[in-house]
């Protein structure tokens, strides 16, 4: 389980990662935590001649609340996420979520924006982010650009981010209501079979808002509208939800592989999302 | 070839100096290299929890880092954790109550406990059931490691309030 050889760089500022990319193009790539990068280095899965550790590089660690909105520097682990004092108050989702991620080790070096940028149907945080309607920082080159999570992922390991830029922070508005991230795994540090992510408002027994998003049902991350727009209005009565599912269910498309078959799929995915609108509601 | 680079770790409170192609995984440098064989690779695949040490204070399975991510951090494994002539705690009671049983996952188990009472000094049964789900063990059942953490833990919260 070696990986193939790689030169190694580990530059103090973001200006020395551009440039090592730029220099370098497609033979180049950063790592963050190395927790998804590395096991594929190990399987020659992915071919790295020259690996970029951001490890050094300063202000990509920081975790911000603002009046309004949440800002979150790429290299925050998940154990950040977890331990953070002031987080858990503003948006309690990415705790409860974050704590659904691998293990104690994995989540000591794995980061929110090594989660998004890999574009892998099976992490949890894209899907939270879409949710979340998140916006992402990336900066190239050309400076800075911002990509709304909802628009980010392309297939699976294609994202809108071009090779060499780089993801800085991840930015949300302070979620509002209930929430929920439900997941089903085979075991503790497994990969979703089907995990939901929902924010949910109500005024007066009357659901206001729902964002509704599911992880690993598709070779994206899936933000789904139409199961939201479905329980708008409603008291989230069992007609609403079985609704709420149906459209979900017409907006993923799982495939069949080592979790279950197709049919499987789509049944654990109307159980997690039942199970994430009650618990959500409940705390709405 | 890449080329080697010039590694610079302490471990267990040693430095340590040498050069190493930036593939070298820290498991390997720990095992082959310095001779540090109480982590054990068990799945080499980021699974199993049987290599895991600490690094700069965080538990880590060192199959899953490169020794030149490490490069200037401060290691801790096992044998830094205590030894046949001064048992840690955990190591003490992982013995009382039979923790093991063919002990391929046990060093990685206790460093990790190590951590984990120090974030939690007097955790519950979950509590040491999820700060420890990184860490497979394919002999106890996991019933008298859990036993071998929580009698640690009084131990060591009864030395420290006797030392108070
Ligand atoms: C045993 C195990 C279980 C796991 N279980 C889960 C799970 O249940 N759910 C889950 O979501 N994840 C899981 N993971 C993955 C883990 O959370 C990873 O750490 C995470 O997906 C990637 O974060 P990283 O910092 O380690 O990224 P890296 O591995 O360093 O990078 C991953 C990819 O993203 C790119 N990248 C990293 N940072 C940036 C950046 N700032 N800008 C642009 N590109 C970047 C890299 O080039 C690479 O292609 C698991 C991992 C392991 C080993
Ligand atoms: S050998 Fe590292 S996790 Fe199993
Ligand atoms: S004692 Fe044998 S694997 Fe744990």
């Amino acid at each position: 389980m070696i990986p193939a050889e790689f030169e190694y760089y580990r530059p103090k500022d973001m200006a020395g990662v551009l440039s090592l990319l730029e220099e370098h193009g497609d033979d180049a790539r950063v790592m963050a935590g190395g927790h998804s990068l590395i096991p594929m280095m190990k399987l020659r899965m992915a071919d790295v001649p020259h690996l970029i550790d951001l490890q050094d590089v300063g202000g990509l660690s920081n975790i911000e609340i603002n009046s309004d909105s949440i800002h979150i520097g790429a290299l925050v682990t998940q154990s950040d996420i977890v331990e953070h004092a002031g987080l858990a108050d503003v948006a309690p989702i990415l705790r409860e979520a974050a704590l659904q991620i691998a293990d104690p080790q994995v989540r000591y070096m794995g980061t929110i924006g090594g989660n998004v940028a890999n574009g892998d149907p099976g992490n949890d945080m894209p899907g939270l982010m879409q949710c979340l309607d998140a916006v992402f920082t990336v900066a190239g080159a050309d400076g800075e650009r911002q990509i709304p999570a909802r628009d980010f992922y392309e297939a699976a390991y294609m994202t809108a981010r071009e090779d060499d830029e780089v993801l800085t922070s991840v930015t949300i508005a302070h979620p509002q209501g209930g929430y929920a991230y439900e997941k089903q795994k085979r075991k503790i540090g497994d990969y979703a079979t089907a995990a939901a992510a929902v924010q949910i408002t109500k005024e007066g027994g009357t659901c206001v808002s729902a964002s509704i998003a599911m992880t690993n049902l598709s070779d994206t991350p899936v933000y789904s509208e139409a199961a939201g727009a479905a329980l708008v209005g409603t008291s989230l009565n069992d007609a609403a939800l079985s609704a709420a599912i149906a459209a979900m269910w017409g907006d993923i498309d799982p495939t069949e592989d080592n979790r279950g078959p197709i049919a499987f799929k789509n049944h654990v995915a109307g159980v997690i999302l039942r199970r994430a609108l009650e618990r959500a509601w409940s705390r709405a | 070839m890449s080329k080697k680079m010039h590694i610079k770790l302490n471990v267990n409170g040693k430095d340590e100096e040498f050069l190493a192609e930036p593939r070298e995984l820290l498991i390997h440098t720990l095992r082959e290299r310095l001779n540090i064989t109480g982590p054990h690779i068990g799945c080499e695949t980021s699974h199993c929890g049987a290599c895991t040490v600490s690094i700069n204070g965080k538990s880590v399975k060192s199959c899953t880092m490169f020794a030149a991510q490490a490069n200037g951090a401060q290691i801790t494994t096992i044998e830094g954790i205590g030894g046949t002539d001064n048992l840690h705690p955990l190591q003490e009671a992982f013995k009382e109550h039979h923790g093991l049983q063919c002990g391929f996952c046990t060093s990685g188990m206790i460093t990790r406990a190590t951590k984990l009472l120090e974030e939690i000094p007097n955790p519950t049964e979950e509590e040491i059931r999820f700060g420890m789900a990184g860490n497979i063990c394919r002999c106890t059942g996991y019933q008298n490691i859990v036993k071998s953490i929580q009698a640690a833990a009084a131990e060591m919260n009864a030395a420290k309030e006797a030392a108070e």
